[in-house]
């Protein structure tokens, strides 16, 4: 069910943002508190909690042994589902996956797939026969804004928790298991342009009166490896280079945290 | 159940109540000659009815309440309003102070407005009877509005009216605090922005010891104000 | 229920994880925890994980689904994708729409519906770790987020699950208990007025150990039924010394 914001509280919004401010009090470029908790899902390859703000997401990995796409025999498999499911959110509905969730699985896929953060060549078992597919599974339990970066950073940070389940499968090359091979960490960014203004990791109301919205993906190089403008709104751009380079101390200090929760030293 | 009188006895769905020459009142239920929480909440007693007070969930219309609705669809006679209650509100072409041809709706009230509105009438389906022809009833076209929990509403106004007094007095903002609690806050924009953030205090600290004093001495430091002297 | 009779189920006159056959696995609630949603709460139970949500009363879609003189309670289970050791598909699956049926059927006899008609009070569950019992601790982790939603209830449901392992009724089956044992039996049940309001079995067991596991289910769902409340007064119990104050929050 759609959720209605009175004009009078847009107008106020908008005033606000004019005037530089922000609802919750923050600066412009400033995130909510993140809280990543890497490995809470035993079940799960690899596992971990977002939460930003009072968005709550969680990402799990599986990973099983599969036949490689015909035009890369020698690549392991990497599919991105999300599932924005009706305890998130009031607007959200039961049912397959629609067009929000499919646009979020596809950004931070591209991140993943584009970032070459996992070494597929790494994944392939037996040249056109066997190879590892790899589920990546975004599952929102809150949602308060912002969910490209709760899931993109939720991924990464996910990935880099996964132990590929070699003993588990006989076929599978290795006999003992082993960490995913991560070759780089890739962190989004997301800007929200409210009239003139541009601010990161909008939250909810601020995502309600949203123009356009700009993801960006970064990876330790400060290379950029994805970007997504969603919305009906437009950027010019000069803004867009302008949060490019704002995306660059932003995504160190991700990636910072990243690597300190996950605490993972063969990178 | 509590040692201490002054500590109040939070009841849960289930709970029975001691209440010997009590009726049931709001919140509780009967069964067998015995009086039963009905809901997560506190037990109080009025006029010889023991009822217990919500601490959680949906607001629950009542007849005679003010609250603010949002205009979420029009129709040729009437206006269907979203008041926070499980079901939205239908305002009719005659609970309006202006007289309005049939399909001329839009151009008084449109979908995002938000209004003051009275309940008038709940019927047994919950179906809700709304005007906004009284005094004191209208469009709000300026301001904006946050939502707090509704059962909060009661700590937002405060003691005879104490706490809303006082946020008016230090932020200079019109205050109009709704029982499905939205709250429509007017004045500039130094003033709303310092009003919402001390209602977000109460909400967070609503069941705080002394809370009164914690958003005074909030409201002075930030506006440098001091009504005391 | 499989039977392999090479799997060990119980040494010594204990189960495999050291537990006495009528002890229950470690379970915490956390009353709620989720922003949005109108109550919720967060289980974990040995080693599974639940989180319940609860919005409503709402108006219900599809309108046909409206009842005119009362609310449906609408559960809705399942399981994320990484629950279990094989991935699991997204989406509804025969499994779970069973369950959630059978959720919403057991919570709708504690609800006041009556108050809410043609409204829908939605009840979702989604199991993040799943370890044997997750109906049951669906089901109990949903009792407190309705309350926690301020709806209206006669009681909290709570929920248990029994069974028989090596020809030994036992409390709460464990993974390989379940896989492994010889019955099943998931219960929900009310207290206050000690009636079942869930009942499912499957597996083997004479009428004498049908009623041994269903009296080692009743008692744990009591010793349950009294976590749930502590998660509630947890959440809601905070001490007032001031009579304003208290005059306050008892909405004079």
């Amino acid at each position: 069910m759609k959720e209605i914001l009175s004009k009078i509280t847009k107008d106020y919004l908008y005033r606000l943002v004019k005037e530089g401010k922000r609802v919750d009090g923050r600066n412009m470029f400033e995130y909510r508190d993140i809280e990543i908790k890497a490995g809470e899902i035993e079940p799960a390859e690899g596992s971990a909690r977002v939460r930003l703000g009072d968005t709550d997401v969680y990402v799990g990995t599986k990973m099983d042994v599969g036949e490689p796409f015909p035009d890369t025999p020698e690549s392991g498999v990497l599919t991105t589902s999300a599932e924005l499911i009706p305890m998130a959110s009031p607007e959200y509905e039961s049912g397959p996956p629609g067009e929000d969730a499919t646009e979020l699985a596809r950004v931070v896929d591209r991140g993943v797939r584009e970032g070459e953060v996992v070494d597929t060549s790494e994944l392939c078992i037996e040249e056109g026969e066997k190879v590892w597919i790899l589920f990546i599974d975004i599952h929102v339990l809150d949602y308060d804004g912002n969910l490209f970066d709760a899931a993109g950073i939720g991924v990464m940070a996910a990935l880099m928790d996964t132990v590929v389940p070699a003993s588990k499968f006989d076929d599978a090359k290795k006999e003992e298991d082993y960490p995913l091979p991560i070759d780089h960490v890739v962190v989004p960014a997301t800007f929200t342009k409210i009239k003139d203004q541009i601010l990161l990791d909008s939250q909810l109301e601020e995502e309600k009166i949203a123009d356009a919205r700009l993801t960006v993906s970064l990876n330790e190089n400060d290379e950029i490896v994805a970007m997504q403008k969603g919305l009906r709104g437009v950027f010019d751009y000069e803004s867009t280079k302008e949060c490019i380079k704002k995306a660059k101390d932003i995504c160190s200090e991700t990636r910072e945290k990243v690597i300190e929760e996950v605490g993972r030293e063969n990178i | 159940m509590s040692k201490d009188e002054t500590k109040r006895e939070l009841l849960l769905p289930g709970d029975e109540i001691e209440a010997e020459g009590l009726k049931p009142g709001k919140g509780v239920f009967k069964k067998d000659g015995k009086i039963y929480a009905a809901k997560l909440g506190i037990k109080n007693i009025r006029k010889g009815y023991v009822n217990v007070a919500a601490q959680s969930g949906r607001y629950d219309p009542s007849e005679g309440d003010k609250v603010i609705g949002t205009v979420s669809d029009i129709d040729a006679s009437y206006w269907t309003v979203d008041v926070n209650a499980p079901f939205p509100a239908v305002l009719h072409v005659n609970d309006v102070p202006w007289r309005v041809d049939y399909g001329d709706t839009g151009s008084y009230i449109q979908v995002g407005d938000a209004l003051l509105i009275k309940i008038t009438d709940v019927d047994e389906q919950k179906r809700m009877q709304i005007t906004i022809d009284e005094e004191g009833l209208r469009k709000l076209d300026v301001g904006q509005i946050i939502e707090i929990p509704p059962f909060q509403v009661p700590r937002v106004i405060g003691r005879g009216g104490s706490m809303i007094s006082m946020l008016k007095k230090y932020t200079g903002c019109k205050i109009f605090v709704g029982q499905n609690g939205r709250i429509w806050i007017d004045g500039d924009l130094e003033g709303q922005y310092l009003a919402v953030k001390a209602i977000k205090m109460i909400e967070e600290n609503a069941q705080a010891i002394g809370l009164t004093e914690a958003i005074e001495s909030f409201l002075k430091k930030e506006t440098g104000k001091d009504f005391d002297d | 229920m499989g039977s392999n009779k090479d799997i060990e189920l119980i040494e010594d006159g204990k189960r495999m994880d050291g537990r006495e056959f009528d002890e229950l696995r470690e379970i915490t609630i956390k009353a709620g925890v989720l922003k949005r949603a109108d109550g919720s709460a967060y289980l974990e139970w040995g080693k599974n994980k639940i989180m319940a949500a609860v919005y409503g009363p709402r108006e219900m879609h599809p309108r046909h689904a409206q009842e005119t003189r009362k609310a449906v309670v609408r559960a809705r289970y399942n399981m994320a994708a990484f629950s279990v050791p094989d991935r699991k598909r997204p989406g509804p699956d025969r499994r779970s729409i069973e369950i959630s049926k059978l959720v919403s059927e057991a919570l709708e006899k504690v609800v006041f519906t009556e108050k809410y008609p043609r409204s829908v009070i939605d009840v979702f569950i989604e199991v993040l770790q799943a370890s044997a019992g997750t109906r049951c601790g669906g089901l109990t982790a949903a009792s407190v987020a309705l309350a926690d939603a301020g709806i209206p209830m006669s009681d909290l449901v709570a929920s248990c699950a029994s069974g028989k392992i090596e020809g030994q009724v036992v409390l709460d089956l464990g993974k390989n208990e379940d896989n492994y044992g010889q019955a099943d039996v998931p219960v929900g049940y009310i207290p206050r007025s000690d009636d079942i309001c869930l009942l499912q079995m499957d597996g083997n067991l004479t009428e004498e150990e049908y009623e041994e596991a269903m009296d080692m289910a009743i008692e744990a769902c009591k010793e349950i039924h009294g976590i749930q409340r502590e998660a509630l007064r947890e959440r809601y119990s905070t001490e007032l010394k001031d009579e304003n104050e208290k005059d306050l929050a008892e909405g004079v």
